[in-house]
């Protein structure tokens, strides 16, 4: 199963903001990560990462600054902003509503399905 | 360690070519090629550790990253503002062509500036010998020419780096029309001022020519480019002259409202000032934006060339219709020589953007209309005029329109010529194109014929 592309797109900035705030990272090692909390279900590409990342320090949710870590190539470091937080904060609830939402509308199809799902058999 | 060592080599090498792709992308910058190939040096690194080898590495990373071409349509969508190409003011070579060394890019904007200041002060150079302002229009009107072309010939010589009798020629030659600016001390209100002060600038700006060809005079080529310079330069140093209208506008109106009166240092020194540092600041444009923005005298050339042409057809057609001759006054001729010239401003620049392998097209065959209306009208004049200009005798004005209307009627009429048998497929584009270019040394030279010998011929009338 691989997630659409769609919900990719929507679910992007939560993950970049969530992965951030773990701690600053850079663009390799984000895409890293989302792969491995995905297990490889996360399509992402180069080309949504980095505009995104781009537009995150446009809006200034994040901070980049290029710095050569010991032994380490120079790289462009991204770090969370106090206004990246809020917006994580505030784009996790949205998410916990529609999962929530969807949980709830699964339970319900699930007991219906239970429901539709006897008749079935007992015509069969 | 030496096949280490020679796969990192390698490895170099391809990174480079890859950022060489990655940067022809307007979308991508200088930083987001950097951080893309830090992405891609992440990914072989991971790769290799893999149990790849380098090359292999970057093949498969490469591939990874996908397309170039949707990875910049993804930065366009965040980044729409890199694809209205700016002109870059810091002289960086990051999208300006190139071509340019980076050390005398850097350099380029001193030098423009250096040569716009030189060219500034140029004209407030003779107060200081007491020639005032506003006291010697003559001279003035006979010599501004000489104030701005040579610095702008100057810093496009700088830029083709000329070297030995490539400076001494044009050198030379502003010397000389100096000489024939002033040497002839033509007095007030002779038409010889006039005929100087229209011919000198077009003589020099041939000169400025000659500085922009550089090393290829010759080649028709580089002297096509040339007359695009002058038509993107034109239209720059309208635009310019409108924004510094603008400019003197704000000045008078807020200057007024404190009761200070800025006349003086407007007509002064802001007007003379300004317009010669445009004349260097709109080469300069023309310059740095050759390769970013796209021509806009040939699109100018599009719109006017069909307008042109009706205009001038239903003029034929009136004086067809009500059989009334050519009224040619004192100023007649002088306007059909300005009509020709426009029809040739067309003609040129649309040659000058035209795809010569093209066949030939409905605006070719437009165009061929628009020349044979305008020979047709010109020769109606020249009908009427040469009647007359027995009855009214030479004067220097009229033999110079003359032989103006020669010179223009003999390309037009070669023109056209051209013009039907390329619309005929008889013919290549490529001969209308040399035959323009090759034309250009008969202006240049009636325009030094008319400086230099006209005073002598006419006794200084």
């Amino acid at each position: 199963m691989k997630v659409t592309k769609d919900l990719v797109a929507a679910s992007a900035t939560p993950m970049v903001l969530g992965i951030l705030a773990e701690g600053e990272s850079y663009g390799y090692a984000i895409l890293r990560r989302i792969n491995e909390l995905s297990g490889g279900e996360l399509d992402w590409t180069e080309g949504l990462l980095y505009p995104l990342l781009h537009r995150l320090e446009r809006l200034g949710y994040v901070e980049a600054s290029w710095q050569a870590a010991k032994g380490e190539r120079r790289r462009k470091y991204y770090r969370i902003t106090d206004q990246g937080r809020t917006e994580l904060a505030e784009q996790r609830r949205q998410w916990d509503t529609v999962v929530d939402a969807l949980k709830k509308l699964g339970q319900g199809l699930a007991d219906r399905g239970a429901m539709t799902v006897i008749p079935l058999e007992g015509k069969a | 360690m030496t096949v280490h060592e020679s796969q990192e080599e390698e490895l170099a090498a391809q990174f480079a070519q890859w950022r060489q792709y990655v940067q022809r992308r307007p979308e991508l910058q200088k930083s987001d090629a950097d951080e893309l190939e830090d992405h891609l040096r992440g990914c072989v690194d991971e790769l290799v550790v893999a149990g790849l080898s380098a090359d292999e590495a970057f093949l498969v990373a490469v591939k990874r990253m996908g397309s170039l071409d949707e990875l910049s349509r993804e930065f366009a969508r965040e980044h729409s503002e890199r694809l209205w190409k700016q002109l870059v003011l810091t002289g960086e070579t990051d999208g300006i062509g190139g071509s340019v060394p980076d050390k005398r890019a850097r350099w380029d904007l001193w030098v423009m500036i250096g040569c716009a200041v030189g060219a500034a002060i140029s004209i407030k150079v003779p107060e200081l010998f007491g020639v005032a302002w506003e006291q010697s229009t003559p001279f003035y009107a006979a010599n501004f020419s000489l104030f701005g072309l040579p610095w702008l010939a100057a810093y496009l010589g700088w830029r083709r780096q000329i070297r030995g009798p490539l400076i001494g020629i044009p050198v030379a030659l502003f010397a000389l029309g100096a000489v024939a600016a002033n040497a002839y001390h033509p007095t007030g209100s002779s038409q010889m001022v006039v005929i100087t002060s229209i011919h000198l600038p077009i003589a020099l700006w041939f000169v400025v020519g000659l500085a922009y060809v550089a090393r290829d005079w010759r080649s028709s080529r580089r002297r096509m480019d040339f007359i695009r310079f002058t038509g993107e330069w034109f239209v720059y140093l309208v635009l310019i002259a409108l924004g510094g209208g603008v400019l003197v506008a704000f000045m008078f109106g807020t200057f007024n409202a404190i009761g200070v009166n800025p006349e003086t240092f407007v007509i002064r020194w802001l007007i003379p000032c300004g317009v010669m540092g445009a004349i260097i600041v709109a080469g300069w444009l023309v310059e740095a934006k050759q390769s970013v923005v796209e021509n806009i005298a040939p699109v100018l050339t599009r719109l006017f060339t069909p307008l042109f042409t009706a205009v001038l057809l239903a003029f034929l057609i009136a004086v067809v219709w009500s059989s009334a001759g050519i009224d040619v006054e004192r100023q007649a001729l002088i306007l059909f020589d300005l009509l020709l010239v426009v029809v040739l401003g067309l003609l040129l620049y649309s040659i000058s953007a035209r795809d010569p392998l093209a066949p030939p097209g409905l605006f070719d065959k437009l165009q061929l209309a628009l020349v044979v209306s305008a020979l047709a009208i010109d020769v109606l004049v020249l009908f009427e005029i040469t009647g007359r200009i027995s009855g009214y005798g030479t004067t220097p004005n009229r033999a110079v329109a003359l032989g103006e209307n020669v010179i223009l009627l003999v390309n037009l009429a070669w023109s056209a010529w051209l013009l039907l048998a390329f619309a005929l497929r008889r013919t290549r584009f490529a001969k209308l194109e040399r035959w323009q270019t090759g034309y250009l040394p008969v202006y240049a030279a009636w325009a030094w014929v008319v400086v230099l010998a006209f005073p002598p011929l006419f006794n200084y009338a």
